[in-house]
């Protein structure tokens, strides 16, 4: 298990990356990327068994990871690339023409670690379910994590494929929510009212944890948590902050989908250490 | 002309039971999954021979979808099934992302497909389905004529590298193609060699369009019957070269005319060899309740009208 501090020092520079690769790309989500972003770092740099360098998308042998939110595809791209699965210079093409970092996640252009498109809302964990699924039919090992937003969790699919997942037993499955608060129009509970996700998540037969989004002791012990082989899936609730990380663009919504100006940028890098090299 | 027999009545989903059986004796990938509709899909046997392959997924289409992505990832074969809307119209977003995006090797199994489904009326006779899947990219849309086809068909699109679209019915209706006869994906299969007008057909209007052939035959026409079984990727060079030789076609599907077979074939001719189409299918409407029998005719869907349709397309040469 990575140490907090160099989980810190890693999640600091992904999110330089993530101000970076929005700005340069004048669109994208920087909101829910920031604040999700520890939560990432310390899945991908502690909890999941995964090897870049042997990465292959049918899973074999190593975890999976599906990102239901597809527009938090700028920490899942940096995050990716920090780990070492394609070069980090490719941030920099980020939504742009002929780029292997679309706007939205896809397996079209072949970019190792994404194992799935995503970014019509609701549907990764019914893909996740059918992963871990698959995985327990091979009597393989490995688990699959998904990522959902909170506000992603007013479409209809996820509950089918929650109910889904606790009736085939599916306790390789981990998925978490960005618990932020937040959608594209307003607070969550203004606009879609989810609602108590603790007690629908566990009425739907599911383990139920919870956790500080950023605090990676607390992440990490959550994801502990989820490791139970108890015959039911996991479903972590990590509350985080929209925009975690930089002062201007923390706790609204108005940065769900919005790029920072270049001085925007600059404002934000002195907020944010620079601990691996920028791209 | 050439002689078909029917070997008996009998329902084309019963076709694909029989061929997921035999697809999941060649290849243990092959799993099944449906939303609780085992039965209507004639899922019985392979779940009873591989019980652990079978996977119900409740009513809850859309999820079924996503974990059929799922397995595919993993490197399975699954087959979803149900009723045609329910596995196409109520699922196109799922499909379009899950599956046709990333080329995932997911078989689409939709029975009850079109006007034959008869009594249940028009929420469940899709007549749109063709053209969904037609327009999602690297999908392939197969629509097998009569049981024997259908299970053929189904062996193939298990080993097809990709998703696939197999529609097919309800209603028994007559087998008569050979049980063993290899199915190839993107073949045009030549029923009836003539020379005065060629009819291009899928489904359960193939055995139509042969008794049509036969009528015609009796007042000198030659009809040649092309039995399109896949709709895409379409033979255009197998359709042109007939047409070419014949001067003019019916077209004629269970569906409506956006973006069915007929579009199909009148794209792949005006491209490459323009001549007179006539088109039998479904127009731009709804089904209603009824038996198969009396939807057929009411359509036009019967040997008559696509004989009717072929006199009128040889009369614009």
């Amino acid at each position: 298990m990575a140490n907090p501090q160099e989980l810190s020092k890693t999640a600091s520079q992904v999110r330089r990356d993530i101000i970076r690769m929005v700005t340069a790309a004048k669109s994208g989500h920087p909101g829910g990327s920031l604040g999700i972003t520890d939560v990432m770092t310390a899945l991908y740099f502690s909890e999941m068994k995964h090897n870049p360098a042997t990465w292959r998308r049918d899973a074999k042998g190593q975890d999976a990871f599906i990102i239901s939110a597809g527009h938090l595809a700028p920490v899942y791209y940096s995050v990716l690339a920090r780990a070492g699965y394609f070069p980090v210079s490719e941030l920099g093409t980020l939504r742009k023409f002929g780029s292997r970092l679309q706007g939205h996640p896809c397996v079209t252009d072949a970019l190792p670690g994404v194992f799935q498109a995503s970014g019509s809302l609701g549907q990764g964990l019914s893909c996740a379910a059918g992963i871990a699924l698959g995985k327990k039919l091979d009597g393989a090992a490995e688990r699959v994590f998904c990522l959902l937003g909170d506000g992603e969790s007013e479409e209809g699919q996820i509950w089918e494929a929650g109910m889904w997942a606790a009736h085939h037993k599916l306790d390789n499955l981990v998925a978490f929510t960005d618990w932020n608060g937040q959608q594209i129009d307003g607070p969550v509970e203004n606009v879609g009212g989810v609602g108590d996700l603790r007690d629908k998540w566990t009425a739907f037969g599911w383990d139920v944890i919870e956790a500080d989004g950023h605090d990676f002791e607390s992440i990490l012990k959550a994801f502990e948590l989820a490791r139970a082989a108890d015959g039911k899936p996991k479903m972590i609730l990590f509350r985080t902050e929209m925009g975690h990380g930089v002062d201007f663009m923390a706790g609204t919504h108005k940065w769900h989908g919005k790029a920072p100006s270049a001085e925007q940028c600059e404002e934000a890098m002195k907020q944010l250490e620079e601990t691996l090299g920028d791209y | 002309m050439k002689k078909y027999t029917d070997q008996g009545k009998v329902d084309t989903r019963s076709g694909f039971g029989a061929g997921l059986v035999e697809a999941g004796r060649k290849d243990p990938r092959v799993l099944a999954l449906t939303a609780d509709l085992k039965g209507s899909l004639k899922m019985d046997a392979f779940a009873a021979e591989f019980p652990e392959r079978f996977i119900q997924c409740g009513i809850a289409e859309a999820n079924m979808v996503g974990v059929a992505a799922g397995l595919a990832i993993t490197g399975k074969v699954p087959f979803i099934g149900s009723f045609a809307e329910f596995v196409t119209g109520r699922v196109y977003d799922q499909l379009r992302q899950e599956v046709a995006y990333g080329h995932t090797n997911v078989k689409i199994a939709s029975s009850h497909a079109g006007i034959t489904l008869g009594e249940d009326g028009a929420t469940h006779q899709t007549m749109e389905d063709i053209a969904l899947m037609r327009a999602l990219p690297g999908m392939a849309v197969v629509v097998p004529c009569d049981y024997n086809q259908t299970k053929n068909s189904t062996v193939a699109a298990a080993a097809w590298d990709g998703p696939v679209y197999l529609r097919f019915g309800r209603p028994s209706v007559p087998n008569f193609t050979g049980p063993d006869e290899p199915f190839e994906i993107g073949k045009v299969y030549n029923l009836n060699e003539g020379k005065d007008v060629t009819i291009l057909c899928c489904g359960h209007l193939v055995w139509e369009a042969l008794q049509a052939a036969e009528a015609l035959e009796a007042e000198g026409i030659g009809a040649e019957v092309l039995n399109v079984a896949t709709i895409k990727p379409l033979d255009a060079a197998a359709i042109v070269a007939s047409v070419r030789k014949t001067g003019c076609a019916v077209v004629a599907e269970e569906h409506n005319a956006a973006g069915g077979l007929g579009e199909a074939v009148a794209s792949a001719l005006a491209a490459a060899g323009p001549a007179p189409v006539e088109f039998v299918n479904g127009a731009d409407r709804f089904g209603q309740s009824g038996t198969p029998a009396e939807l057929m005719k009411a359509w036009g869907f019967d040997a008559s009208g696509i004989a009717a349709a072929a006199r009128r397309a040889i009369a614009r040469k």
